[in-house]
């Protein structure tokens, strides 16, 4: 048995470490740290509740707008409040564009680069692949920062910038946008179309949303997705990094008739989400307290970094178990033939493969919702902020299911949790030492003799996308 | 002559790199290239991880890699009690904070890239829970993880490239003229900020002038009127050519229909009062554009106020333009 520490783990949002027991060529348990405390829920408490759409956007770059949607939803459910139909659309729009373009940053620049390495060099497709791929140069990365900032127009128009807009509020968005706004949107998205259907998939963007089967993913050879499906192919990506089959989404997209990807529980079987069986256990973090509901939860840092824990990090649990969340988990929820099929196995072909469903099933929501909106309509709704009470804000990041819990007292935040899907993903151990899901997918990976950071670990790892800045917050 | 960065996020949430990532003709790629600068390493963006990662930071310790521009992004944590463990740098069982110490010292120049690595930004806010500093400010007082006397091989103190976040082109051109060699001491502001963007004001070229100008003040969120006197608005004191040169294509907070928070300067994650709510004193805002006189200022808004044009009154407190311009009549 001998150990590796693997940072820093880059090409990751934020700050991740990675401390590997390995035995005869494999992973024999894994601990994930999150290195970095900043300590938001502390900063928010006895502030006006409406700073936290200021303050929490502000924990994360990349998911800057499911934070602002989060804290909007849990400040309206404290209220009392509904945004307006076109409110709610207009703030999809602005969400969805976010989770697009995260999908397509982790593809291009955070997950294809590491075919780029010399370990692969006597593979046939490795010449494609440093072409296409390479850190900073690779001509498919250029292509994905210039379709991701013209994108990104889109923000400009509907939420001023990106990222940390204060243009959702609980009661819909700031700025209602006219009919030129909407045809300008709609230029946008027939451009990042044809980005889509040039580059990444080569083919129409219905056609990858309309893939109902392994085998019929397996046929796809088109574009930057059939250069992937080729290497995954290759390299026995579908079982590699394999999930405990356990998902769970809480909805995407709130529209006035329900979310556009379902909520839910997928254990084989698909169930009703239940909030109220999440405990955020602590045995491993370096957090003094005991599990709690986050609407009891509270955040106060060991400043001793006692040695029995390892992390920042801690472990939320649904109903005492871990959960994988994120784009699989969503369109599994979401009941796409495809990711179902995927499920059981959950490797990293099926979490990479449920970001690509996801990009061209966005694409197609997108240019449902913007065609859906009527400019004439009101964009938001007025209310009088809650002095007291309470909110739970649940949305989806482009890394899964995001949850704000808010309580007000006197006008004031009295308490303040968040759970960030990868602090469902990377959690340490809890109590009963289970292991948090990517510490559970990295047991059995490959360690080649002499790598010091193993490939497959790094693939697993990248597979599920973690955003570390979000997951301590 | 190729300009070497080396790029660090520390205590922040990545988000000035992402900011980046948004930079047009060309991309940020070929912007960087085209200019010689090549960046060392980049935690979000280069291949190295892990050990090959860590050798890149030691062969710049040791001097076999030269470092013209140290980017740090992200405040410096210095808790718990002083240790700075609230941020390691991963790998390598050192804090952060000794990490850009270290570096700092053999960086030609060094650049902190958004308010938290300026002057600690967020991170520092509320009870600033992880003792969170900037890389030469405490907030508005000189000296952070580096002293106030600190001064790069270059001779320039830390440029501050503070925004939150900050626009693509601030980072972009402020390595552009250290690429150049044309960024002095007299290109940089007070607190040591570019000034080809610090020289301007929000306020300029905000679409909301007009408003402004007759005070026709929105009251609440998503009303079309002037922030400044009900909504917690600060452009015409916050430093930045964000209405000059707009964000992702054609944005910009007070475009988007929200304030302007001052996110350029040192302690704006602190206003003492709700961001988007102006604080008053028997009914009259405080807090003055910048270089205005008050009488002047109480003067000419009372004045201006009063000579509101039903047009600007009536566009001010709706969610869109309700009343056009009134067409002149031509000249017979």
């Amino acid at each position: 048995m001998s150990e590796l520490l693997v940072g820093p783990f880059n090409r990751v949002e934020g700050d991740l470490e990675i401390r590997l027991q390995t035995d005869a060529g494999r992973v024999k348990a894994a601990y994930v740290n999150s290195p970095l405390f900043r300590g938001f829920e502390m900063m928010l408490l006895g502030k006006d509740p409406r700073d936290a759409l200021t303050l929490t956007p502000r924990i994360c770059g990349i998911c800057s707008i499911s934070q602002s949607a989060a804290a909007a939803r849990a400040l309206a459910a404290a209220q009392g409040i509904t945004p307006t139909p076109e409110g709610a659309r207009t703030a999809a729009i602005i969400h969805a564009v976010e989770n697009l373009s995260d999908h397509l940053t982790h593809f291009n620049l955070f997950f294809m680069c590491d075919f780029t390495r010399p370990v692969y060099a006597s593979h046939a497709w490795h010449p494609r692949a440093v072409q296409r791929f390479t850190a900073m140069q690779g001509s498919a990365v250029r292509q994905a920062v210039e379709a991701r900032a013209a994108l990104m127009h889109i923000l400009g128009l509907l939420a001023g910038k990106w990222p940390h807009t204060l243009a959702i509020q609980p009661g819909g968005v700031t700025k209602s946008p006219t009919q030129r706004d909407k045809l300008r949107i709609e230029v946008s998205l027939r451009a990042f179309r044809r980005y889509l259907e040039e580059v990444l998939f080569g083919a129409p963007v219905e056609a990858f949303a309309a893939l109902a089967t392994p085998a019929d993913l397996a046929r796809w050879t088109s574009g930057d997705a059939g250069l992937f499906l080729e290497i995954a192919a290759d390299l026995g990506l579908a079982s590699m990094g394999k999930g405990a089959g356990r998902y769970m989404s809480f909805g995407a997209y709130a529209l006035p008739d329900g979310p556009a990807f379902a909520a839910g529980l997928w254990d084989g079987t698909l169930r009703p989400l239940d909030t109220t069986a999440i405990r955020e256990d602590i045995s491993h973090a370096w957090m003094l307290g005991g599990p709690a509901h986050p609407f009891a939860g509270t955040t106060d840092p060991d400043e001793d970094m006692r040695p029995a824990a390892y992390s920042w990090c801690k472990a939320p649990r649904l109903a005492g178990q871990t959960v994988e969340t994120g784009a699989l988990a969503r369109q599994v929820i979401d009941g796409h033939p495809l990711a179902r099929a995927l499920a059981t196995d959950g490797g990293v072909l099926a979490r990479v493969t449920g970001r690509l469903l996801e990009i061209a099933r966005i694409q197609l929501l997108l240019e449902d919702l913007t065609r859906a909106l009527r400019p004439e309509e009101r964009f938001m709704a007025q209310g009088k902020p809650a002095i007291d009470g309470q909110g739970e804000g649940l949305v989806e990041a482009a890394r899964g299911a995001l949850g704000h819990w808010i309580r007000i007292e006197k006008g004031r935040i009295a308490g303040y949790q968040i759970i960030a899907p990868t602090t469902w993903n990377f959690s340490p151990r809890d109590a009963n030492g289970i292991p948090g899901p990517v510490e559970a997918a990295l047991e059995g990976a490959e360690v080649r003799d002499g790598e010091t950071e193993p490939v497959a670990v790094q693939h697993i790892v990248r597979s599920f996308d973690p955003c570390m800045v979000c997951t301590v917050h | 002559m190729t300009t070497n960065v080396l790029w660090l996020q520390s205590a922040g949430c990545g988000g000035c790199t992402m900011s980046l990532l948004c930079a047009e003709d060309p991309n940020v790629f070929d912007l960087l290239e085209g200019a010689g600068i090549r960046m060392l390493w980049h935690p979000a963006l280069s291949r190295e991880t892990g050990a090959e990662a860590r050798a890149i930071l030691d062969a710049i310790l040791a001097g076999t890699e030269r470092l013209d521009v140290l980017c740090v992004e992200g405040s410096i944590t210095r808790g718990p009690k002083g240790t700075g463990r609230y941020h390691i740098l991963s790998g390598t069982g050192a804090p952060m904070l000794d990490w850009v110490r270290r570096l700092a010292h053999v960086a030609r120049h060094v650049v902190a890239v958004g308010s938290c690595a300026a002057f600690g930004g967020v991170t520092s806010a509320g009870g600033n829970p992880s003792d969170a500093v900037g890389l030469q400010y405490e907030g508005t007082h000189p000296g952070g993880a580096l002293p106030a006397s600190f001064r790069a091989a270059s001779g320039l103190p830390v440029i501050n490239v503070a925004g939150c976040p900050t626009h693509p082109d601030w980072v972009t051109e402020t390595l552009l003229m250290l690429a150049d060699d044309s960024l002095t001491a007299a290109s940089l502001d007070g607190y040591n900020r570019p000034r080809f963007y610090a020289d301007h004001l929000v306020h300029h070229a905000c679409p909301k002038n007009e408003f402004y100008e007759y005070k026709a003040s929105a009251r609440a969120l998503s009303e079309m009127g002037c922030m400044m006197e009900n909504l917690g608005c600060v452009g015409t004191q916050a430093v930045g050519d964000c209405n000059i040169r707009p964000w992702n294509g054609d944005g910009s907070c007070t475009r988007g229909g929200y304030p302007c928070i001052n996110c350029t300067a040192p302690e704006f994650e602190e206003p003492r009062h709700a961001f988007t709510e102006t604080p008053k004193i028997a009914g009259i805002p405080v807090g003055l554009p910048s270089d205005m006189p008050k009488a002047w200022f109480m003067a000419l808004a009372s004045l201006s106020k009063a000579a509101t044009p039903p047009r600007i009154a009536s566009n001010a407190t709706a969610d869109r333009i309700r009343v056009p311009p009134t067409l002149r009549k031509p000249k017979a």
